[in-house]
């Protein structure tokens, strides 16, 4: 039996070999549809990785207060208060000072605004984003400096004039110029630069981290002739105590402004917020995906019907010469099977490379649930598609197969 | 009603190879029933080589389907070397062509793309030999048919009478106990065919069990002992020599 087994799959193999071409535009469904499976699940697995780590980075027991109803009435992202949020943000540095009288919760708490400006130096001028926030920015979010430091609570307190670069700002402006104690001008205004942050790494799409300047809260205020907040960033002493703390910042905040004109989370909110539509997104792109795998199998069958048809001939004298029928459903089942594993194979490697590929810009990342996913799948519809013909052929007479023209 | 006549006492103790008895086979053809054969009896003993003639449609090539149990009979026994087929399945009738028939068809039904090597091999694919023997055991058989430089030609690489070695040789490969030979020089030329009938001549010396199914009467001369058929029926069966 075991004899027999393996001649039936050399045959089968042999048969596959003979027809090359044919064989190779079979597979180019399972082939596209297995790449295509697995490269899809790659970019929506390291969307989803990417994104956890970049929150995680901003440190795990941060809770933010937004002016506005964030999460609007359907409890998603609400683009129309989102808009109403920022034109009438109630939000003012008290609010601050109030929610850091929560002493039993709150480490401390930060607010922050941002500006569109431009920063010049020696006739270098860029388009850049404007951080004004308090010293306590850095330990909030982790900032570390590559060159000399933050700004300090006194400069802070004091509304000085310093600022400190992102990476990339300071690298274009100063190229291989130490830019510490050097002045940039931010618009018009005079700057003493007393710091380059350490490069954090591209958020693609968005603004990177990179190319933000920060320079002390009411400096900027001044600068800007703004008491805006556009966000309060509070750290909680208890990673356990988390929604405790944020029922009491809404009871405190509460007390001066009405319940959609502030909105309070933690970063796991968002974070399921973003996973739950990344996943959803990547399932989606996924099944359609599966449809290409599930046309392959098809494709498969197609062709092994016509192979079927083609061989009656060859089928009818092993029959004569003593094939048995299981021997010829064998033949033609490992036939279909060797096509769409083969093609599943092809499809991995492709999908590997295009993973490469796309992570020079893009963290795609290949998960082994996905390849034995996608290729379990393309083995089974090989053998699922190949049931039909390879029935079809054992059960040919013959007689009748021999007299085929 | 047993038809065959085996009037030379000295081959009467001879194997006996092939028996039919009684065998009769019948289509249904929408509510027509077409007997097309019909209480066929016989006897064919080892080294005999028995042409079968009749015009078209006389039940000819169901004779050989059914004689070499490629084919199921409706009624009576066919017996090949002793062992009774009635009972066998399709497994047990693949496994018994696979050892005891050898087939030559008038097309040579031979797998394309493939070497004439592959070819003669093919049926001790399904004898499971491993495949050192079977190329071993092809290699031999072609040589003696005179193809030993054509090993690993193709089909399309080769004439029609040196395909039709080619499948003689597959016939013989396994060493069978009988050979059917169905109008095996039909499809060829007048030189081509003669080179096939002294292969069939010179394996008959040689003590092969042959039946040959053929409506040309200088092929049927080489055979020893001839049958006829008209309407299913044997009609005439006389020994040549």
């Amino acid at each position: 039996m075991n004899m027999n087994l393996k001649n039936t799959f050399l045959v089968a193999l042999k048969a596959i070999i003979v027809n090359k071409g044919r064989a190779f535009l079979t597979m180019l469904g399972v082939i596209i549809g297995v790449s295509s499976v697995v490269l899809l699940n790659s970019i929506g697995t390291g969307l989803q990785a990417y994104i956890t780590e970049e929150f995680e980075s901003l440190g795990s027991n941060n809770v933010i207060v937004f002016p506005g109803d964030v999460f609007g009435e359907g409890g998603g992202f609400d683009r129309d208060s989102q808009i109403n949020a920022i034109g009438n943000n109630k939000l003012r540095l008290g609010d601050v000072a109030d929610i850091e009288r929560i002493r039993e919760h709150v480490a401390f708490a930060i607010p922050f605004n941002s500006q569109a400006d431009t920063a010049s130096y020696r006739g270098e001028t860029e388009n850049i984003s404007v951080i004004n926030t308090t010293y306590q920015y850095e330990e909030m979010l982790n900032i570390r400096t590559a060159k000399g430091r933050f700004f300090s609570k006194t400069e802070d307190q004091g509304k000085e004039r310093v600022a400190v670069l992102g990476w990339d700002i300071a690298d274009t402006l100063f190229g291989k110029i130490d830019p510490i104690g050097k002045n940039i001008k931010l618009g018009t205004q005079t700057f003493k630069v007393v710091g380059v942050a350490e490069k954090q790494g591209g958020t693609f799409g968005g603004l990177s981290f990179d190319t933000y300047i920060y320079i002390p809260l009411e400096t900027g205020f001044d600068l800007y002739d703004s008491q805006t907040i556009l966000e309060i960033v509070v750290k909680i002493k208890d990673q356990n105590q988390i929604q405790t703390a944020i029922g009491a910042i809404e009871d405190v905040l509460s007390e001066r402004l009405d319940d959609d004109e502030f909105s309070v989370f933690d970063q796991t909110e968002i974070l399921n917020t973003i996973t739950s539509i990344l996943g959803v997104l990547t399932a989606g792109l996924g099944g359609i995906a599966a449809i290409s795998l599930l046309v392959g199998g098809i494709g498969i069958m197609n062709i092994m019907l016509v192979s079927v048809t083609e061989r009656t001939r060859e089928i009818g004298l092993r029959k004569a010469l003593g094939t048995t029928p299981n021997q010829i459903l064998f033949q033609f089942l490992i036939e279909s099977a060797l096509l769409s594993v083969t093609g599943g194979l092809i499809g991995l490697a492709l999908a590997y490379l295009g993973s490469l590929g796309l992570q020079a810009f893009f963290p795609a990342q290949v998960t082994v649930g996905a390849v034995l996913l996608a290729f379990g799948v393309s083995a089974v519809v090989g053998i699922i598609f190949g049931v039909a013909p390879a029935r079809r052929a054992s059960r040919l007479s013959p007689i009748e197969a021999l007299r085929y023209e | 009603m047993p038809q065959s006549k085996r009037s030379k006492k000295s081959s009467s103790t001879k194997k006996i190879i092939l028996e039919l008895q009684n065998v009769s086979k019948v289509y249904e053809v929408g509510t027509q029933t077409i007997k097309a054969l019909d209480g066929v009896s016989l006897r064919v003993r080892e080294g005999d080589f028995l042409s079968v003639m009749g015009p078209s449609g006389s039940g000819k090539s169901t004779f050989l389907q059914v004689a070499s149990i490629l084919a199921t009979p409706s009624s009576g026994h066919i017996l090949i070397n002793g062992k009774n087929t009635t009972k066998y399945n399709e497994v047990e009738r693949a496994h018994l062509r696979n050892s005891e028939v050898g087939f030559v068809f008038q097309n040579y039904n031979l797998l394309a793309k493939t070497s004439a090597l592959e070819n003669v091999a093919l049926p001790l694919v399904y004898a499971g030999i491993d495949e050192k023997t079977r190329l071993e055991r092809a290699k031999v058989m072609l040589e003696k048919i005179g193809l030993g430089d054509r090993l690993h030609n193709t089909p399309s690489q080769l004439s029609g009478g040196q395909q039709q070695r080619v499948a003689i040789a597959r016939a013989l490969v396994n060493n069978p106990s009988i050979i059917f030979a169905d109008e095996p020089t039909g499809n060829l030329d007048s030189k081509s065919g003669e080179e096939v009938r002294k292969i069939l001549q010179q394996l008959s010396k040689e003590g092969r069990t042959i039946i040959m199914v053929t409506h040309e009467h200088d092929v049927a001369d080489i055979a020893k002992q001839h049958i006829s058929l008209i309407d299913g029926k044997i009609v005439d069966g006389k020994m040549k020599i």
